[in-house]
């Protein structure tokens, strides 16, 4: 029986009015990968992540996470995707362990206070649990939108450019998290722009271009860098 | 050549409903020659209606198919909505104020024109505020259907309120008995329809040439 | 708890806390009704009482649909929501009961005002007019919540949402209108058909709005 893959998109394709986003796009995440996309602005990277999310509608192809299809098991496959973007998606009025509260809820898991306490804790707010998040700083904020994105313990975590605005703390925490994450089996796929810290702990690599990807290797080759420099820093020039 | 000859059809289909209206049909008892006005406002009022219904039948195509052609169907109908709409009501109080000296009759007819006049307008609003081709359909379907669903809701709210408020009987019921009056309204009816159709043939391919210098505008950005 | 019911304690809470919503919705309809009662003084205020309350019902309505959507608007919370396993219906479903709580209990903090500034009377028609009132409410939101979140995505944000609202909920005023008038004259027959039509409004867009919800919220 084959196994179920983490990630499998099969051609998906995003058509914005008459211009592509993202062009084709087959790939296969195993379980337990961590797989870093770089791409420079406009390349699809969050196009494609939003897709894999269930916020974007494919054009074309499908994509299925966990063997859900996003389209028909919608419900299904979001149950097990954590997503964390720049935006942190937590409600400024209301405290983050009133935040967390809520999306438990969502996610139909249990919403007892000390399971949330101590995700809390984990991600350093232990002491500011009950303060209106408006009061954070956004390095703070973003914290939360971490806890948020992993209460209902997913199994795929897919982050877009988290790594912005974060201050070099907020950053380490984020780290040691994924680290635990990986370890515990879970698939994470990350954007980025900072090549090193995407290549910190990856396992595999890929870059996309225009819509379509690249570069598909491991992360630890050497060739990943000259890729980066041909298509991201220099492929701009225009 | 098929709106060619469509063009070639309405001129000549109006020129006949204008013998029927002004010379064919007999004078009106009460009203006189004013009267013959109605020979237009009727049509244009049963168009305004049907292009309704063509913008809510285009908007639930394009949300099934996601083609294009069906956003491109459901607006130009809307366009042609806002246009009949506006004769229907200048040709009703004009008839209102040579008739009875009031231009605004607000009676149960001339609501519901003005509502769906209203109706089709912030529907073209919105498409004007969404830049992006693939929003403005999604978007605008969507309201163009919720929209015309209003429409037969609106007639019972509006007819009911009629019966609350009894008004001067504006306009005859059903055009009287006299065969010639019906002849020269189906005349009409006709040639009228055959302008509405040319006019949604031109305007379609139009639309169609937009959308295609679009495509070619981003293909260029693209590169 | 189901999600739906999370959405609307979420929204309370919130509301709570900030009260923009309420506040605004109340103070600007009290200032419409204030503005009615000194614009029509001598005019036979019984006669236009039912319209002048309306009016006032659908402006402040539409600020309660603005403010209700800007509070997903910000810090994009709406993908946050859109993220998680609850359909989209279920979300439109949680958001118009919000509304409805909100913009009604506005509504009832109105209507006393709107009575005494135009010296009315104070008797059990009150009891109709607060059905009148919930059940004209529930199809102005039931529309208008869908409407704010289209509107909310174009170029004109939320000052294009009372160019949609205000034809669309056209039957909607205009039968609550008229069963207010009918039900303030003692003539509390001709009341079945006006409220059906509500009832009819109300189903018929409620439904149309969940089933279609998804291709708003979709990219």
């Amino acid at each position: 029986m084959p196994e179920t893959l983490a990630l499998d998109s099969k051609e998906i394709e995003k058509k914005f009015g008459y211009s592509f986003a993202v062009r084709k796009v087959t790939l296969r995440v195993r379980r337990g990968e961590f797989v870093v996309l770089f791409g420079s602005n406009g390349a699809g990277k969050t196009t494609f992540l939003k897709m894999a999310a269930g916020l974007m509608r494919p054009t074309r192809g499908s994509l299925s996470i966990e063997g859900f299809d996003i389209g028909k098991q919608a419900d299904e496959a979001r149950r097990r995707i954590g997503f964390l973007s720049h935006n942190t998606f937590v409600y400024k009025d209301l405290s983050p362990l009133e935040n967390l509260k809520f999306f438990c809820r969502l996610y139909g898991v249990p919403d007892s206070e000390e399971r949330l306490i101590d995700l809390l804790d984990r991600v350093g707010l232990r002491g500011r649990a009950s303060e209106p998040v408006r009061a954070f700083s956004r390095g703070l904020q973003q914290r939360v939108g971490i806890a948020r994105a992993l209460l209902h313990d997913p199994s795929v975590i897919l982050l877009d450019e988290p790594y912005t605005g974060l201050d070099a703390k907020a950053a380490q925490t984020l780290n040691g998290i994924l680290d635990e994450a990986l370890a515990a089996g879970k698939t994470i796929v990350l954007t980025t722009h900072d090549l090193d810290q995407g290549l910190r702990a990856a396992t595999r690599a890929l870059i996309l271009d225009r819509g379509n990807v690249v570069y598909d290797g491991s992360a630890k080759d050497t060739a990943v860098r000259e890729a980066y420099l041909r298509y991201i820093q220099q492929g701009n020039t225009k | 050549m098929r709106s060619r000859i469509l063009g070639i059809a309405s001129l000549a289909g109006i020129a006949v409903a204008l013998y029927f209206a002004l010379v064919y049909a007999p004078t009106e008892q009460t009203m006189g020659v004013l009267q013959r006005v109605f020979y237009f406002h009727l049509p244009q009022a049963i168009l305004s209606y049907v292009a309704a219904f063509l913008v809510g039948f285009g908007s639930l195509m394009y949300l099934i198919t996601r083609d294009l052609k069906w956003d491109r169907f459901a607006y130009c109908n809307a366009e042609l909505g806002v246009l009949f709409t506006t004769t229907t009501l200048i040709t009703g109080m004009i008839w209102g104020r040579l008739a009875w000296n009031v231009w605004w009759a607000g009676d149960a007819r001339t609501n519901l024109e003005l509502i769906l006049g209203l109706l089709y307008v912030g529907y073209l609003m919105l498409r004007v505020y969404l830049p992006e081709r693939e929003k403005r359909a999604r978007l605008s379907t969507v309201f163009g259907f919720l929209a015309v669903l209003d429409v037969p809701i609106n007639y019972g709210a509006i007819y009911w309120w009629d019966t609350q408020h009894p008004k001067p009987v504006l306009g005859p019921r059903g055009g009287g008995a006299d065969p010639d009056i019906k002849m020269a309204i189906y005349v009409s009816l006709i040639a009228f329809t055959i302008v509405y159709t040319w006019l949604l043939t031109k305007r379609l391919s139009l639309a169609r040439l937009e959308d295609e210098v679009g495509a070619m505008e981003s293909a260029v950005e693209a590169s | 708890m189901k999600p739906v019911a999370a959405i609307v304690f979420k929204d309370i809470a919130i509301e709570y806390k900030n009260k923009e919503a309420f506040s605004s919705m109340l103070l600007f309809g009290l200032l419409v009704v204030v503005v009615f009662s000194f614009a029509f003084e001598g005019s036979d205020r019984k006669a236009l009482a039912p319209g002048m309350l309306w009016v006032a019902y659908s402006f402040a309505g539409i600020l309660g649909l603005n403010r209700s959507l800007n509070m997903e608007v910000d810090n994009d919370c709406l993908q946050g929501l859109l993220l998680s396993p609850v359909s989209r219906g279920d979300l439109y479903l949680g958001k118009v009961a919000g509304n409805l709580i909100f913009t009604v209990l506005a509504e009832l903090v109105i209507l006393p005002f709107f009575i005494i500034l135009n010296n009315l009377a104070f008797d059990r028609i009150l009891l109709w007019i607060a059905g009148i009132t919930l059940l004209g409410t529930l199809g102005f939101v039931a529309i208008g919540t869908t409407l704010s979140l289209i509107s909310a995505q174009t170029r004109m944000k939320e000052v294009l949402l009372p160019v949609l609202q205000i034809p669309m909920t056209f039957p909607v005023i205009l039968s609550a209108v008229q069963a207010t008038s009918l039900v303030m004259s003692e003539d509390s027959e001709g009341v079945s058909f006006p409220l059906s039509l509500l009832g009819v409004f109300s189903t018929v867009y409620i439904t149309a709005s969940y089933f279609v919800f998804e291709y708003i919220v979709e990219e």
